[in-house]
């Protein structure tokens, strides 16, 4: 290719040779409508609620720069169980997400501590009106049913905090017998 | 009579199919080219009715013609530009023994003089549009007829003194193999400076949509526009008929030169066709000095060697 560049008119064969080549290759187009595209594992679609996880602590609406969440709960007062005091709880009555606003940082999701917020991989859900884009706690809830599977780990990865706190645990269970404690040397 | 308006027959289908499979070709080609698809969806199988749908829709828009416009010229240039292609497909022989509509003794000189007609049409859009756009358009579309013209007469009489006959049934009677490489220079200075009368790319500077909008054209729309397009097609394939006929032997292939010789017509036609569409993809729009000089400083020489060349061997040898 190098020494072809240099002949006289050499540049405009390479110019050929380029289209040529491209053309004998495989185009890149994605035929979208009729082919859906396969997309990243953790693709930001849009975000489901896992309304049964909600504690109404309100960080996400607090977290989001958008201000894009709206919460709307009440306290509730369950009924003192044997003796003890009637306990407050907090109710969700509205929990919306205004798809028109959100930015897509997935920060909600970051700081919910009860795991009641979810990427899921869908996006066909646009609207003719924008109003239609606050999607309500019944709408997102339904999104649930879309959220993935988490990620396998890498084959190489250490193992997740879990798994390897249990197979800790086992180990030292299956060398108990051995050396059981109290037993003196 | 009757074999006569059979000939009419078929060059008008000709004349109305191939500049739109032409165009097809070229949304194809040009778009694998640039690693898309291009059209997918009209008519189905891999848009092959996108022309159909593009000549429907141009059917259906107004028929604009702006106030300061010089009427008759600006309706008129569309069919100026059209109608000498069409003239032109009459005197291409496809294949041997009459196989041409009109067997004209002088068909050469004919095909090249009705062929620089058909840029009359864009100076006349340009002019009669009544916009400074199309009039800078038309205005290089001249200089790019007066610079083009010679190199091309040049280049297709050297076919003709190699045959010994300006009749463009008699240079394919004429043609040998070792044509190929003796007429070499003078086939691509022909096809060049062709390119560059059709004012296809890279040779675009008329149109430079860019700098000047869409030069003489710039003012039209709907089935005038269309007009205008279609002649750029057929332009191509005329262009691609007459390379074929005076430089690649026109109906002769490896055999069955009377029965397929409509075949190996329309099959040297085609692979031209696809380098003109090559040529678009590969090379960027040239500027208008380096336009002027390619063909002064480099065409109307090299097809002035080709004259010389020929007439030389034609001497030594014939």
């Amino acid at each position: 290719m190098g020494r072809v560049g240099r002949l006289p008119g050499g540049g405009l064969a390479k110019g050929l040779a380029v289209t040529l080549r491209t053309m004998t290759r495989r185009s890149i187009t994605r035929q979208y409508p009729e082919v859906q595209p396969d997309l990243a594992p953790r693709s930001r679609g849009v975000i489901a609620l896992f309304e049964e996880n909600c504690t109404v602590c309100m960080l996400c609406a607090r977290e989001c720069p958008d201000w894009c969440i709206y919460i709307d709960s009440h306290k509730e007062t369950l009924p003192a169980e044997g003796g003890g005091r009637a306990r407050m709880r907090n109710v969700l009555d509205r929990f919306a997400i205004d798809f028109a606003l959100c930015m897509y940082c997935g920060i909600c999701i970051e700081a919910c501590p009860f795991d009641a917020l979810f990427w899921s991989p869908e996006f066909e859900y646009a609207e003719y009106d924008i109003a239609e884009l606050t999607h309500e706690k019944e709408r997102l809830r339904e999104w649930m049913w879309t959220v993935p599977p988490p990620q396998a780990h890498d084959p190489s990865a250490e193992p997740p905090k879990e798994v390897a706190a249990a197979e800790k645990a086992s180990a030292r269970a299956a060398r108990a017998p051995r050396t059981p404690p109290g037993a003196g040397a | 009579m009757l074999e006569i308006v059979g000939k009419l027959v078929l060059v008008a289908a000709a004349f109305a199919l191939l500049p739109l499979l032409v165009g097809q070709a070229e949304h194809k080609v040009m778009a694998h080219m640039q690693g898309r698809l291009g059209p997918m969806y009209a008519g189905g199988f891999h848009g092959w009715a996108q022309l159909v749908a593009d000549g429907v829709k141009f059917a259906q828009k107004e028929d604009v013609v702006p106030r300061d416009a010089d009427r008759w010229v600006f309706k008129l240039a569309p069919g100026v530009a059209l109608v000498p292609y069409l003239l032109v497909l009459l005197v291409v022989p496809v294949g041997p023994d009459g196989q041409v509509v009109l067997d004209l003794g002088l068909g050469l000189f004919f095909a090249l003089a009705v062929m620089g007609v058909g840029v009359i049409g864009a100076i006349m859009a340009g002019w009669a549009s009544a916009n400074k756009y199309a009039l800078l358009g038309g205005m290089r579309v001249a200089a790019q007829l007066m610079s083009y013209e010679l190199p091309m007469v040049f280049a297709a009489s050297s076919s003709a003194m190699a045959a010994g006959t300006v009749s463009l049934t008699g240079i394919p009677e004429e043609w040998r193999w070792y044509w190929l490489p003796w007429q070499a220079v003078g086939a691509v200075v022909f096809f060049v400076a062709g390119l560059a009368e059709l004012r296809r790319p890279p040779f675009d500077m008329p149109v430079a949509d860019s700098e000047i909008i869409f030069g003489p054209y710039t003012e039209y729309g709907g089935l005038r526009f269309a007009l205008f397009l279609l002649a750029e097609y057929a332009g191509i394939v005329v262009l691609c008929a007459l390379t074929t006929v005076l430089f690649l032997g026109g109906w002769k292939g490896p055999f069955l030169n009377t029965e397929l010789g409509w075949l190996w017509t329309l099959a040297k036609v085609g692979v031209l066709a696809f380098v003109v569409i090559w040529l678009r993809v590969s090379y960027p729009r040239m500027r208008e000095d380096q336009l002027q000089k390619l063909a002064w400083a480099y065409l109307v020489p090299l097809s002035l060697a080709q004259l010389a060349l020929t007439g030389v061997l034609k001497v030594a040898f014939g």
